[in-house]
């Protein structure tokens, strides 16, 4: 077994253990820190197939700042306690038959598929360069956009807090 | 690697997303899975990108995460606004959409 192989063993098991690490335990904030481990594992990956880019994008945008959002707003409300309500039994077991069935449904479809190797030469698709110029020619238009969609959720984002608070003061 | 690996790394985080949303009451924990499912299909767009030599799969794996942002940006300004009315984020009792 190689370097790669190993590697790419312990981050696969590293993050199917997160992810599920998210879902069983009944803290909140251990699910947020379990949230965090996940990405750092998929960004594992991502350097493992040559985007280093993405995998530096994914730690900054997604482990920086939106899993500190979910903290400062589990932090906030107080939520931090062992207290959460459960759903009972039965919806519990339905939930995890069902996606438990979605994933053999997909998975007996995508067993029999032609094996298409990924090499483990070294391409340069994934540095900062060769996305940017992607980036600047071919999906300008989308990326002015997002643009776009980023400002109307930044004010939709302020919106709502503040229509919260106003409505609290009229009570 | 076999290309199936990585199909089946992301099709389990996309299951254990699923389950996640259906098993859970708590409202940030739900959006926490759906993050979960989004981060599983931008695994897999990044190994289908080094299979086809194609830099616009990884284009497209940063618009979801600008996607991403906008939607937890919006969706957690909900939360907290139904957290200061309700005083609770358990989605048994957000099940009304109005008051």
């Amino acid at each position: 077994m190689s370097a790669y192989e190993a590697l790419f063993w312990f981050l696969t098991v590293m993050a199917i253990s997160c992810a599920l690490g998210v879902i069983l335990s009944r803290n909140p904030v251990s699910s947020v820190l379990f949230l965090i481990a996940t990405f750092f594992a998929i960004s594992g990956h991502y350097i493992l197939m040559n985007a280093q880019f993405l995998a530096i994008v994914n730690i900054i945008v997604y482990a920086g700042a939106i899993m500190v959002l979910f903290l400062f707003v589990i932090m906030l409300m107080n939520l931090n306690a062992d207290t959460e309500p459960q759903k009972n039994k039965l919806v519990q077991i339905a939930g995890v038959v069902s996606g438990g069935i979605l994933f053999l449904v997909i998975l007996s479809a995508l067993k029999s598929s032609t094996a298409n190797t990924l090499e483990q030469t070294a391409t340069d698709i994934g540095l900062i360069k060769n996305l940017g110029k992607t980036l600047f020619t071919k999906f300008v238009l989308p990326f002015e956009i997002s643009s776009v969609l980023f400002l109307s959720a930044m004010i939709g984002a302020v919106v709502l807090g503040k229509k919260g608070e106003s409505h609290n003061g009229q009570n | 690697m076999p290309i199936q690996y990585y199909l089946f790394l992301s099709l389990a985080l996309f299951s254990i997303g699923i389950m996640g949303t259906l098993m859970r009451r708590n409202a940030i924990v739900i959006f926490m899975c759906i993050e979960l499912m989004l981060n599983a299909v931008n695994l897999l767009l990044v190994a289908f990108s080094k299979m086809n030599n194609d830099p616009g799969a990884q284009i497209f794996v940063f618009f979801i995460m600008v996607v991403a942002a906008a939607e937890v940006a919006v969706g957690l300004a909900i939360i907290v606004m139904m957290y200061r009315k309700v005083h609770s984020v358990d989605i048994n009792i957000l099940n009304r959409l109005k008051h």
